[in-house]
C-alpha cells in the first residue's frame, strides 16, 4: 500500500504504514526490542574498543604503508625520497648550525650528534602534526565507514615510525661516513625507539581529538613545536648550555627531563660512542618509560572519550 | 494507548523481520562549525572573539524532517527525490554516521554505507586499493586474499589490459567507479546502503551490479539505493521512498512512487 503526504505530514490515517504520530513512537521502540534491533552509533566500552582496534590492526598497518607509499608517488625519483629527505635535512642543519653558527664547539662527533637529534625530533614533531590532521584530514573516511577512529592517529604515528626507519638507515650511512662504526650498543636504540613511538602515539591521539574540535590548533602547532625543538637540545648539548650560559641550574634540569630531550639523548647514547652515559640525566630509562606510558594511556583514554562524536555535526 | 497499535506498523508490503526502523528522524547539519578553515573574514572573526560568542557563525541545515519507516528483510528500497532533498543524509543517519537531532533509528546489526571510496588512495595501484578498501570495511587479510580475484574480475578493470597494477589516478571515472563498487560489494552486509553507485559505468556493468545487488539482497536482507535514475529504481527496487526537502512524500511500491515522482517533476 502507499499514501502520499504533503509537507508538513498530516495526521496519520488508521492504516498508515509509518509510525508518524508520537504515540506510535513507543511502538517503534517495542518493535525494535522484539527483533533485537539497536540504536547504532554508541560508544563502545574501553575494553571493547581495544578489541575492535586489535581486529583492525591489518587496516592500521595497511593504511600507514599506503600513506607512506603515496607520499612520493608523483616524484620522478619515487621512493628514493624516503632516504633523500632526511639526508638533505641533515645537510641543511649541519650547514647552519655546524658551519655558519659554529654550535659544534665542545661537542665531539658533532655531525652524528646533530643528525641524531634532528631525526629523533622530527619523529616526535611529525607524529604530533599528523595527529592534528588525523580526523580533520580524513573526514570523508570517518563519515563513510565504521571503524574505531583511533585507527587513524595510530596509523599516522605508525607511518612516522616507518618514515623514521628510513631516516635511521640514512643516519647509519652518515655515521659510517664520519667514522662511527656499528657496535653492540646500537641495540639500545630499539627499546628507546619503542618508548618514543609509544609517547608519540599517545600525543598523536590527544592532538587528533583536540584538533577535531578546534582545527585552528594545527595553525598554532608549528610555533609550539619550534619552541619545543630549541629547548630540547636538538642542535646543542643542554649540559654544555648550562656551563656556558647564565641559565639557572634547575631550569636546565627540567629541560633535560622533557620527553623530547630524553629520547634524543638515549638515541645519541646508543649510537655515538663519544656520547657517554654520564651525559645522560639520572634515572633516564625510568623517565623515558614514564613519559611513554603516561602519554599513551592518557592520550588513548582522552581520544576514546569522544569516539562517538568524531565526524558528526 | 500504544498497546493497541503495534499491528498498524507491521502492516507493510513485506512480512519479513524488520531490519531498520526509523522513528520520526530529524537530522540537523551544522555548517561551518569549525571543520572548514578560513571561512569568514578576519574582522568578523575578531569581532566574534571580542564579543565572546560561543558558537561563531554556525548555520544549521535541517536536512531530514521527521521521517519514519520500517524496512524489512528482503526488501530493496529506492530513495528518490530532487537534489538536496536529504536522501544521502538519511542514508548516513541510518548508517549511524550522522547523529539524529530528534527521533531514533533502530537497526539490525551495523548497516554499511557503500562508501569505501573514501578509503581509497588515487596514488596507489588498483591492486593495493583492493586490499586497503577490503581492510577498511573490516575484512581480514585472508578474506581479502580469497576475494581478490573475484573483485578484480567483477570490476572488469583488466578486460582492456593490466590496469589493476596502475595507480588509480590513471583510471577513467567509469573504471574508478566500477572498482569502488566491486570492492564495496565484495562483503555481505545485513543492511547495505548504496549512494548513487550505479550512475556511472557502462550498460554492461550496470546490469552486472544490479545482479550483484539482487544477490546481496538475497544473502543479507535489506538494500537501500539512492539514485536519480528512475529506471534503475524501478528495475532494482520493489519499494521506493520519496523525499522532498527532508520530508517523506510517499512510501510504497516502486512503480507507483516513481510514477508519482515523475508526475511531480514534470509539473515543475
Amino acid at each position: 500500500m502507499s499514501q502520499t503526504a504533503a509537507p508538513p505530514a498530516p495526521p496519520a490515517p488508521a492504516q498508515d504504514t509509518r509510525p508518524v504520530d508520537p504515540d506510535q513512537g513507543l511502538d517503534a521502540a517495542e518493535l525494535a526490542a522484539k527483533y533485537g534491533l539497536t540504536v547504532s552509533g554508541a560508544r563502545p566500552s574501553l575494553k571493547e574498543y581495544v578489541q575492535q582496534l586489535w581486529e583492525r590492526r591489518h587496516f592500521i598497518s595497511a593504511f600507514a604503508t599506503a600513506k607512506l607509499t603515496a607520499q612520493y608517488s608523483e616524484a620522478k625519483l619515487g621512493q628514493i625520497w624516503q632516504l633523500m629527505t632526511p639526508l638533505l635535512n641533515a645537510t641543511v642543519y649541519y650547514f647552519i648550525f655546524g658551519v655558519l653558527m659554529g654550535t659544534k664547539q665542545g661537542v665531539p662527533d658533532y655531525i652524528p650528534f646533530l643528525v641524531t637529534g634532528v631525526f629523533i625530533w622530527t619523529f616526535t614533531a611529525n607524529s604530533i602534526m599528523s595527529g592534528t590532521r588525523a580526523i580533520t584530514g580524513n573526514m570523508g573516511l570517518v563519515r563513510a565507514l565504521h571503524f574505531p577512529r583511533a585507527s587513524l592517529p595510530i596509523a599516522l604515528a605508525l607511518q612516522q615510525l616507518q618514515q623514521l626507519l628510513f631516516s635511521i638507515a640514512a643516519l647509519a650511512m652518515i655515521l659510517v661516513a664520519v667514522g662511527v662504526y656499528p657496535a653492540v650498543s646500537w641495540l639500545i636504540a630499539v627499546p628507546a625507539l619503542v618508548l618514543q613511538a609509544m609517547f608519540n602515539t599517545g600525543l598523536s591521539l590527544a592532538m587528533a581529538r583536540v584538533a577535531s574540535k578546534t582545527p585552528d590548533v594545527s595553525q598554532l602547532m608549528p610555533f609550539v613545536l619550534r619552541t619545543w625543538m630549541y629547548v630540547s637540545g636538538v642542535m646543542w648539548s643542554l649540559p654544555q648550555l648550562m656551563t656556558r650560559s647564565s641559565l639557572p641550574h634547575g631550569l636546565v634540569k627540567v629541560l633535560q627531563y622533557n620527553p623530547a630531550a630524553v629520547y634524543i639523548d638515549l638515541m645519541r647514547f646508543a649510537l655515538i660512542h663519544s656520547f657517554k652515559a654520564k651525559q645522560l640525566p639520572p634515572h633516564v630509562w625510568a623517565v623515558a618509560g614514564g613519559w611513554a606510558v603516561l602519554a599513551l594511556v592518557a592520550g588513548f583514554i582522552y581520544f576514546w572519550k569522544a569516539e562517538e562524536k568524531y565526524g558528526r555535526g | 494507548m500504544a498497546d493497541s497499535t503495534p499491528t498498524v506498523i507491521t502492516t507493510s508490503t513485506k512480512t519479513g523481520a524488520p531490519t531498520v526502523i526509523a522513528d520520526d528522524v530529524h537530522v540537523v547539519y551544522k555548517v561551518n562549525g569549525g571543520s572548514t578553515k578560513g571561512r569568514g573574514s578576519a574582522t568578523s572573526a575578531l569581532s566574534r572573539i571580542a564579543s565572546r560568542k560561543a558558537t561563531p557563525g554556525i548555520r544549521e541545515v535541517h536536512a531530514v524532517k521527521g521521517v519514519s519507516f520500517v524496512a524489512r528483510k528482503g526488501e530493496a528500497i529506492g530513495l528518490i527525490g530532487s537534489n538536496g532533498s536529504g536522501k544521502s543524509t538519511l542514508l548516513k543517519a541510518v548508517a549511524g554516521l550522522l547523529p539524529t537531532a530528534k527521533g531514533r533509528i533502530f537497526t539490525q546489526g551495523q548497516p554499511s554505507l557503500l562508501g569505501v571510496n573514501a578509503a581509497l588512495m588515487n596514488d596507489l595501484t588498483g591492486e593495493r586499493n583492493v586490499t586497503l578498501g577490503g581492510l577498511a570495511m573490516g575484512m581480514s587479510r585472508e578474506e581479502v586474499r580469497d576475494r581478490y580475484d573475484d573483485i578484480v574480475e567483477f570490476s572488469g578493470i583488466n578486460e582492456k589490459g593490466d590496469f589493476i597494477s596502475l595507480p588509480m589516478r590513471t583510471y577513467s571515472s567509469g573504471m574508478g567507479a566500477r572498482l569502488r563498487f566491486s570492492i564495496a560489494a565484495a562483503k555481505s552486509h545485513d543492511v547495505l546502503l548504496i549512494d548513487e553507485a550505479l550512475s556511472t559505468g557502462d550498460a554492461r556493468f550496470q546490469r552486472r551490479s544490479q545482479e550483484r545487488i539482487e544477490e546481496l539482497r538475497a544473502e543479507a536482507g535489506t538494500v537501500f539505493l539512492v539514485s536519480h535514475s528512475n529506471g534503475t529504481i524501478k528495475q532494482t527496487c520493489d519499494r521506493a521512498i520519496w523525499l522532498e526537502s527532508g520530508i517523506l512524500r510517499m512510501d510504497g511500491p516502486a512503480e507507483e512512487v516513481v510514477a508519482a515522482y515523475e508526475e511531480y517533476t514534470k509539473k515543475k
